[in-house]
């Protein structure tokens, strides 16, 4: 982040630097829209939108050098996290709401998920994907808990509880009534695929996916 | 300027308070029904106005604070009690920001209150004193933020009985806030924080020399009272950790205990010299009303009961901020102004700070407290426009 971005001068035309999968997740928010990240880490995508974008972000953070680091970069940004912390928030309070790489570490995923699709017109959620080739391969060759780039900590350390493959995940959306508005998958090193997200092929070969949810009517 | 200590049996001298007064002929209509007039408002400032005058930080203080926050204490000669984040290049920079802090009202430094004279009888108020409520303090303030000409304060700032005046402030004058910094507080007090006030309270009129309140009169000082008062108070603004690091055990300039009630340990010495030390600059009766304008805050309340309704339509950025060893003001308290503050959509970043200090925290250095208030008026500052010195 830019240490000296309060100055008043024009802002310089070199664009931010950031990760590739937070670069897509912005792709898909218009300019301008209200965006809550949830679990924005030290804010990167919300510096990215305010300054490229010209959104009116919000964050909610667990870590407390992860929030500290935002509000330190101006950035409005609470304590909290999505399990117990969406609750407080009115239907339709923002335009955009972001759930990145976070959803395997939730409590209640299914409550979060159906939050957000309550308090956002639009949910965008991205995840590993459980059903990779690699993971698979592993589990089934090596008998051990699958580690990989994305899911990079042993089993006894992982933050995350609650896995699942794109089709368990598209499954729950069917069932819960939510809707996918767009949706990219992307390989082990980030690059998006041309695949049909709910196929067979994409459940065995992207990495992760990311998904644009919304409520019909909602 | 010197003062002498004032004895145990002699009325407090009227003093000479250093600093701006405003005497508001306009009357007061306090929340008890009660019409309060004249009233003054003692108040200091540092920094310069800007000509836009965009650039004023009201700041609000505690319970037993004062107006001097970045000057030596008049009385005790100690330096102001926010002198670490107030100054020229400190997180609230003298240079670029105009900074207001105003005794409350019902409190002892010079604004009206309850050891003033009633100008209707020519006596101390006394607990003649209307009850005040924090919306009373707020109000009071307001006139003061009129008389300065500031359409809008920059920034409202406070920390535990000063974050509720913040909380009002944007409550009932949400136009008149741009930024809002709670501190180590809540949208309410719970019964254990109005249970230690009463202990408190009836130290202080179990107090022989308290007289009723009438200890003027009697040329008296309900010194005892008042400093088991603070001391009961100053536990609950510490955290266990603190305590124990700070004295453990430890005796007393002694070798082994006395076998008698002597201060044995050093945590007694202490709270009898923080006792001993508060009498010297604060008056009993405004104690009384001050801690109970306390206990009456429920902002949820004035508000159908609910919280979120105080700050609805709200355009106020907030940061609130709490501490992870106050048990006096829970982190939970703040946590349940940020959900009413998400409940209407507002703008709010919310940081707990960790620390093993306790309440007493947001008057200490806590290097992530100051980058956190740093990195927030930096982004507030940003956003209205306001220009670095």
């Amino acid at each position: 982040m830019s240490p000296d971005r309060h100055e008043a001068a024009p802002r310089q035309a070199a664009p931010i630097a950031i990760r590739e999968d937070l670069r897509l997740v912005a792709s898909m928010i218009d300019s301008g829209a209200r965006v809550l990240d949830i679990g924005c880490g030290e804010g990167e995508l919300l510096y990215y939108l305010a300054h490229e974008r010209d959104v009116d972000g919000r964050g909610m953070e667990l870590s407390q050098n992860g929030v500290n680091a935002c509000v330190r970069h101006g950035l409005p940004v609470i304590q909290g996290d999505a399990d117990n912390d969406l609750d407080a928030y009115p239907a339709g309070a923002f335009d955009y709401v972001v759930l990145s790489q976070t959803l395997p570490a939730t409590r209640n995923p299914r409550k979060v998920m159906q939050n957000l699709v309550r308090i956002a017109h639009h949910a965008i959620v991205s995840f590993p994907n459980f059903g990779h080739w690699r993971i698979r391969l592993d589990l089934l060759l090596r008998g051990r808990m699958p580690m990989t780039a994305l899911l990079s900590a042993p089993w006894y350390d992982t933050p995350n509880i609650h896995f699942c493959t794109i089709r368990d995940f598209l499954a729950l959306c069917a069932e819960d009534g939510i809707s996918v508005e767009r949706s990219v998958t992307l390989d082990r090193l980030g690059r998006p695929f041309s695949l049909n997200p709910s196929g067979t092929l994409a459940n065995l070969l992207a990495a992760q996916a990311i998904f644009q949810l919304a409520r019909p009517g909602g | 300027m010197s003062l002498s200590v004032p004895s145990p049996t002699r009325a407090v001298p009227p003093l000479d308070r250093p600093g701006h007064r405003l005497d508001v002929a306009e009357p007061l209509a306090l929340d008890s029904g009660v019409t309060l007039a004249p009233t003054t408002i003692a108040y200091q400032t540092y920094g310069r106005l800007n000509p836009g005058r965009s650039n004023a930080i009201l700041i609000c203080h505690a319970l037993t604070g004062d107006q001097y926050v970045a000057e030596p204490h008049p009385i005790t000669g100690k330096p102001g009690w926010w002198d670490t984040l107030v100054g020229p290049g400190k997180v609230l920079d003298t240079e670029r920001y105009f900074l207001i802090c105003a005794n409350v009202l019902g409190g002892c430094m010079g604004s009206t209150g309850p050891a003033d004279i009633n100008p209707a009888t020519g006596a101390p108020w006394g607990l003649s004193f209307p009850v005040i409520t924090i919306a009373d303090m707020v109000r009071a303030q307001k006139h003061l933020i009129d008389h300065l000409g500031i359409a809008r304060l920059f920034c409202v700032i406070g920390g535990s009985m000063g974050g509720m005046q913040v909380l009002q402030w944007v409550a009932s004058y949400p136009e008149r806030v741009f930024a809002a910094v709670p501190i180590a507080t809540a949208a309410r007090h719970s019964a254990q924080n109005i249970a230690f006030h009463e202990v408190g309270r009836q130290a202080i009129m179990a107090d022989p020399n308290w007289r009723d309140g009438n200890y003027q009169e009697h040329g008296l000082r309900p010194e005892r009272g008042l400093a088991v008062a603070r001391m009961a108070a100053h536990i609950t603004y510490l955290s266990e950790q603190a305590l124990h690091r700070k004295f453990g055990r430890n005796l007393q300039d002694r070798r082994g205990v006395s076998y008698g009630f002597d201060a044995d340990f050093q945590v007694e010495n202490y709270l009898r010299h923080q006792g001993e030390s508060f009498v010297e600059r604060f008056d009993a009766n405004s104690y009384l009303y001050l801690s109970r304008a306390c206990d009456y805050f429920d902002l949820a309340a004035e508000h159908g009961g609910i919280l979120a309704n105080a700050f609805r339509g709200a355009k106020t950025r907030f940061c609130v901020i709490s501490f992870t060893s106050d048990w006096l003001y829970p982190t939970s308290e703040s946590r349940a102004v940020v959900h009413a503050l998400n409940a209407v959509a507002a703008n709010v970043s919310f940081v707990e700070i960790a620390t093993d200090k306790g309440h007493d925290a947001f008057l200490l250095e806590e290097p992530e407290f100051f980058a956190t208030l740093t990195g927030f008026l930096e982004g507030s500052a940003e956003h209205l426009g306001l220009a670095r010195a």
